[in-house]
């Protein structure tokens, strides 16, 4: 073969061709080379297959649920196992609307504490400050659960629930009987929990703003907080959006510590003292009890 | 090695050389006005500090007004700390710190709780890569020293065309005000730089080396442009080119390993260099 052809564009071949010398077969002539595309490519090969099964098996699982349910499983809100009726909506309500609160809760502290740590603390704290931030996001959510459940919980029952129900008793939020466990719970936990993931990311692309930027706004005279507003945050904006994309995929994944303290049960409320359920805790609290085809399927659809 | 504690003992360190002022009509110099310029800032015993490294050693450097000054010497003297050390961005790098006076119109810029703020309004700085920043247009880059501080100009627009026109720039980019100021060339990018600090109307313009990141066609417009704008501001240049510092600028100051060695009118340092040290410089015997 001609050695300045590229066999992976060379339409005399099959795809498969193409594909495996693109790919794995490459265009090293040494042996050693050769072996260490191959052993990479071959590692990098079972993420793909290992997604790809995992999907095609929810998929493939779920596959009665949707033949009975259709589009009433995501608009459905009986979840009644018993009559084998399915309806997912009030898991998807309470995942989404946890997280968004969550969110709202974690990213004026989060941004705060980055803005500190990449601009403003002295040197010499910012190494253990911000390594103490990256090890909370270290902690296990289980912790988290179980300090919800002992600590949190009954605090939000006796202290803090009682005074927004006299408060703000009379608005649909703070109706219903202050009870600990509920969405309130399950809110302040997932915005504990995404804060340091938030916090850290934020920090890291804080620090990637060239301090050219900086000087460049001192310069003009500005002060340091016009400065970090408006020359470096929106060097940082696309950073920061991805911090807090992250922070969402946390919050809308997260299943332990929000199992513990939500309180499990698919209703749709808008108070925040109603215990709720998330997508991930229903799954976690109930693939030991499903039985039955429909069920199972169910919760795979869920997944 | 000097250490911090030896700091109050600057002034029985002999100094190497009198600063000496150089009657500005011994030029045949077109530009130059009045018969005798004023100071406008001044620096007294000026020592500064990266941590424990002592980088300006007491420099006491006369700044007239509506001149430009140079400032030359071989990397690492300390030409760019003294220039910020003049707006107070010396004091922003963790671990700097200063000692001695800074003086504008004889007035103490570091007198205890005086904000820098308000001295880098009238003190501008172009930096040795051009800094635009980028998420604004060339107009808001322009008026960026009045946004930022949530200030609004009361005639933006004739404001955006005099201070590009002033910094050579208006031309090219009068269509264009919309466009990103990261899209310029960078002789753009520093020529928006210079507006961006005359929009401000500083009474002082610091550049530091404002022309080591440009082609040399970028570099003579930026050069004949710094000479114009001498004529109207006070200007302080640091060069890495001693054939800049001749071309543009009244007077030179040599400093070398953070002392200022010499300081005269600009023909006479490189015609009649009166210390060894900045003869052998200017001559390219070292440096």
């Amino acid at each position: 073969m001609n050695e300045l052809s590229t066999p992976e564009t060379d339409p005399t071949h099959s795809w498969l061709v193409r594909l495996w010398r693109a790919f794995i077969h490459g265009r090293e002539v040494n042996g050693p080379d050769r072996i260490f595309r191959i052993v990479t490519a071959v590692f990098a090969a079972t993420a793909i297959v290992t997604l790809g099964a995992m999907a095609w098996i929810m998929f493939k699982e779920s596959i009665p649920a949707m033949k009975q349910f259709g589009w009433r499983f995501i608009s459905g809100v009986d979840w009644d196992p018993v009559q084998d009726s399915f309806g997912a909506l009030p898991y998807i309500f309470g995942t989404v609307v946890s997280s968004l609160l969550a969110l709202v809760l974690a990213v004026p502290v989060a941004l705060g504490i980055a803005i500190y740590l990449a601009e403003l603390a002295p040197t010499w704290l910012r190494r253990p400050l911000g390594f103490l931030v990256e090890l909370l996001a270290a902690i296990p959510s289980v912790i988290y659960g179980l300090w919800g459940v002992f600590v949190l919980s009954p605090w939000l029952r006796d202290s803090i629930q009682p005074f927004f129900a006299k408060a703000f008793g009379w608005t649909p939020f703070f109706e219903g009987t202050p009870r600990g466990f509920g969405m309130m719970a399950g809110v302040l936990i997932l915005a504990i929990m995404i804060l340091p993931t938030i916090a850290s990311v934020s920090r890291d692309v804080l620090e990637a703003v060239p301090n050219s930027i900086r000087e460049g706004a001192l310069a003009l005279g500005t002060t340091r907080w016009e400065m970090v507003r408006k020359a470096v945050l929106p060097c940082a904006k696309s950073g920061v959006v991805g911090a807090v994309i992250l922070g969402l995929g946390r919050a809308l994944g997260e299943t332990m510590a929000v199992t513990m303290v939500i309180g499990n049960r698919a209703d749709i409320s808008f108070s925040l003292f109603s215990p709720s359920h998330t997508l991930a805790s229903v799954l976690a609290n109930e693939y030991a009890e499903a039985s039955g085809d429909i069920y199972h399927a169910s919760l795979m659809e869920i997944a | 090695m000097l250490t911090l504690l030896e700091t109050t003992t600057m002034e029985e360190r002999p100094m190497t050389q009198p600063p000496t002022f150089a009657a500005p009509t011994a030029r045949a110099e077109p530009t130059a006005a009045p018969v005798a310029p004023s100071v406008k800032m001044q620096t007294e015993a000026l020592c500064a500090w990266f941590g424990k490294n002592k980088v300006l050693q007491g420099i006491s450097l006369p700044i007239l007004e509506k001149r430009v000054t140079a400032l030359i010497g071989p990397s690492g003297c300390g030409k760019s700390t003294f220039i910020r050390c003049l707006n107070r961005l010396h004091e922003v790098i963790p671990g700097a710190k200063m000692d001695g006076r800074v003086l504008l119109d004889n007035e103490d810029v570091y007198v205890r709780g005086m904000d820098p703020v308000g001295l880098r309004r009238r003190v501008g700085m172009v930096f040795q890569r051009p800094n635009p920043f980028p998420t604004l247009s060339i107009r808001d880059n322009v008026l960026a020293g009045w946004k930022l501080a949530g200030l609004r100009p009361k005639d933006p627009d004739t404001l955006v065309e005099k201070a590009l026109n002033q910094a050579a720039l208006w031309n090219e980019v009068k269509d264009s005000l919309n466009r990103n100021g990261a899209s310029l060339s960078g002789g753009q990018q520093q020529r928006l730089c210079i507006a961006r600090a005359l929009a401000l109307e500083p009474e002082v313009l610091l550049m530091d080396e404002p022309c080591s990141a440009l082609d040399p066609i970028a570099t003579a417009k930026v050069e004949e442009l710094i000479h114009e704008l001498g004529q109207k501001y006070t200007i302080v240049i640091v060069t890495h080119s001693m054939q800049q510092a001749a071309r543009v600028s009244h007077h030179t100051a040599f400093l070398y390993m953070g002392d200022l060695v010499e300081y005269n009118a600009t023909d006479a340092l490189f015609t009649r260099p009166a210390d060894r040290r900045t003869e052998d410089y200017i001559t390219g015997r070292f440096g």
